[in-house]
């Protein structure tokens, strides 16, 4: 089977509280599929770190979810204001989520580390005033 | 097979398609004009029981009446049947209800809410345990649990729900109180609000098999009571739950008896639903308890009751009002949960949503649903039969539906390949 499937959302950057969305339609399919349950909950965590950061410090973006024989592969592209330092973004408890956010229990800067930690593989691609696309892949043994 | 008490009246049903946008875990169809529920799919809410404009769906219980062959009957009221009752300032009264109307004892479920408080109390503080912790009390939430959400499958709090122990109790008093019967003499009456309590009373919840014997609708015996209780005799039995056990029946009773203010309650599915997938990608931290009733509301809003949810949320308030807090203490000795409360049996985790047995099977099959809901009007209209456009297209690949029953599809000018042909 060399064939692969694309899911594609659209992640609406206005509106917080639907925030989520993608990464709750993307857990259904993959139980549709009939993916274990533990990589579909890492899929399920790092799809919505994603999507809420692309809301929060990007404005919105897309996702697409591509499910291939050996691998689940997650890209995220947003046309936001991008991350200057990647390596300092990528640093646990570093944030610089307004307090408006905070308030919300966002901002423990926690959102990439946990991406991280929940996929095989993660690249952060960033240019600032550009956007960043972030690619992540976890491993179907 | 798991025995469902959800119902169709099929003279009534006309097929109008209510019900299958509703259904929380898109169990149902409309097949040949009439409803059709998917057995593995169905959880019990009660939801479509709630929407159908005909009345054509029901919770199947038992009656009472048909029951005249236990020497001993004992009612396990449910707290929401307190909350039915217009200017009701004594518990009392409703247990003296039940005894007139041909009960021979009552064992309040609320008394066994206490202890359950109480258990939970004590489990909360065990080390290692899976946090949050999840109520075990709503038998709909748990199965909701255990076909999609196996991740959080041991944050259930392992624990019989109140009904059970409500049922153990009230068995061992009569054997005390009564040795001259057998346990086949003696039967015990649930009286519940809920389609789901219905259910899970007849399946049990994997291996443990339940203690009650008979289910009886709330509102059967509601309308029983309404015949006694106009009788001004003051009432010979008395209540032995405080103002707890008399919270369970509505949303967050049980969750703010537990003295830990990280909890959180929430009812209907679709707010559970958030709740469990925010819980399962992490993102709700410090929680130590989480509440989930499938009914608005809690335990009042079940199908079988009689009163709006939240009018009776009220009276249970006033009823509450001059009770004590609680009146089912553990012996302050008690420092564990003793086994024959535990109770970790869930039902098993079936993937009821995959498409196929095999992966790429799964994968061919989900690229097909694809390209034909590219294909359909998307409007989601529900004429097909089923709940939507995306519901339609995967009925038509697991060869349940037929793309000709479409019909904003069949009903559009042709398209000019087929025009052309
Ligand atoms: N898509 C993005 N566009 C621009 N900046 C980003 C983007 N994603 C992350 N960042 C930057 O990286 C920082 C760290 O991100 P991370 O997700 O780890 O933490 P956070 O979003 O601030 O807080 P948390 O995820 O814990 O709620 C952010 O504060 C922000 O400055
Ligand atoms: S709501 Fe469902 S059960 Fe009720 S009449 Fe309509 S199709 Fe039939
Ligand atoms: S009881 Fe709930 S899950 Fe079952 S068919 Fe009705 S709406 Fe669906
Ligand atoms: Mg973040």
């Amino acid at each position: 089977m060399s064939e692969s499937l694309t899911f594609h959302y659209d992640v609406d950057g206005e509106d917080f509280t639907s925030a989520g969305q993608a990464s709750v339609q993307v857990k259904k399919n993959l139980r549709r599929l009939g993916i274990p349950p533990e990589i579909i909950r890492q899929v399920s965590i790092a799809m919505y770190e994603g999507e809420i950061n692309m809301v929060i410090h990007a404005g919105g973006g897309k996702a697409d979810v591509i499910v291939s024989e050996d691998k689940i592969e997650i890209i995220l592209e947003d046309h936001g204001p991008g991350i200057a330092d990647v390596e300092l973004a990528m640093q646990e408890g570093y944030s610089t989520a307004p307090d408006s956010v905070r308030s919300l229990g966002f901002g423990a800067g926690m959102g990439l580390p946990n991406m991280k930690r929940y996929m095989d593989e993660m690249t952060i691609d960033s240019v600032v005033g550009k956007g960043t696309t972030i690619k992540m892949a976890v491993y179907l043994s | 097979m798991f025995k469902h008490s959800v119902e169709l009246d099929v003279s009534k049903c006309t097929g109008c398609t209510t019900c299958i946008r509703h259904c929380p875990t898109e169990a149902i169809r409309i097949r040949e004009g009439r409803a059709v529920i998917n057995d593995d799919r169905c959880i019990d809410c009660g939801e479509c029981i709630r929407v159908c404009p005909n009345k054509a769906k029901k919770a199947m219980c038992s009656k009472f009446e048909h029951y005249t062959h236990y020497k001993w009957k004992i009612a396990l009221p449910a707290p929401a049947l307190y909350g039915q009752f217009d200017g009701l300032d004594d518990v009392d009264a409703v247990l003296q209800g039940l005894i007139d109307i041909g009960f021979d004892d009552v064992f309040e479920v609320a008394s066994a809410a206490e202890l359950v408080t109480e258990y939970t109390r004590l489990y909360l503080k065990t080390e290692g345990i899976k946090k949050p912790v999840i109520s075990s009390a709503c038998p709909a939430v748990v199965r909701l649990i255990s076909l999609r959400y196996p991740y959080l499958r041991d944050n259930i709090m392992p624990i019989l729900p109140p009904i059970e122990i409500a049922a153990m109790l009230a068995r061992k008093k009569a054997k005390e109180e009564h040795p001259e019967f057998d346990d086949g003499d003696i039967g015990i009456f649930f009286i519940s609000p809920c389609a789901a309590k219905v259910s899970y009373i007849r399946n049990g919840f994997g291996d443990y098999k339940s203690k009650i014997d008979v289910v009886v609708s709330l509102k059967d015996i509601y309308f029983m009571l309404m015949g006694v209780m106009k009788n001004e005799t003051s009432p010979k039995v008395s209540s032995k739950a405080g103002m707890i056990g008399i919270a369970w029946a509505s949303s967050g009773g049980e969750a703010s008896a537990i003295l830990n203010d990280k909890y959180l309650a929430a009812d209907g599915i679709e707010n559970i639903n958030k709740v469990l997938d925010a819980i399962e990608n992490g993102n709700i931290p410090q929680l130590e308890f989480v509440e989930l009733n499938a009914c608005p509301g809690g335990c009042v809003g079940g199908v079988m009751t009689i009163e709006n949810p939240y009018i009776a949320r009220t009276r249970l308030q006033s009823v509450r009002r001059y009770l004590p807090v609680s009146l089912n203490r553990l012996p302050s000795d008690m420092h564990y949960i003793p086994e024959s409360v535990v109770c970790s049996s869930l039902p098993t985790y079936t993937p009821i949503s995959r498409l196929s047995e095999s992966f790429s099977e799964s994968m061919r099959m989900m690229a097909e649903i694809q390209r034909i809901r590219e294909t359909l009007p998307g409007i989601d209209c529900g004429a097909c039969g089923s709940p939507s456009c995306r519901a339609f297209a995967e009925d038509i690949v697991r060869g349940t539906a037929s793309l000709d029953k479409c019909c904003v599809l069949v009903n559009s000018p042709k398209t000019e390949t087929e025009e052309t042909q």
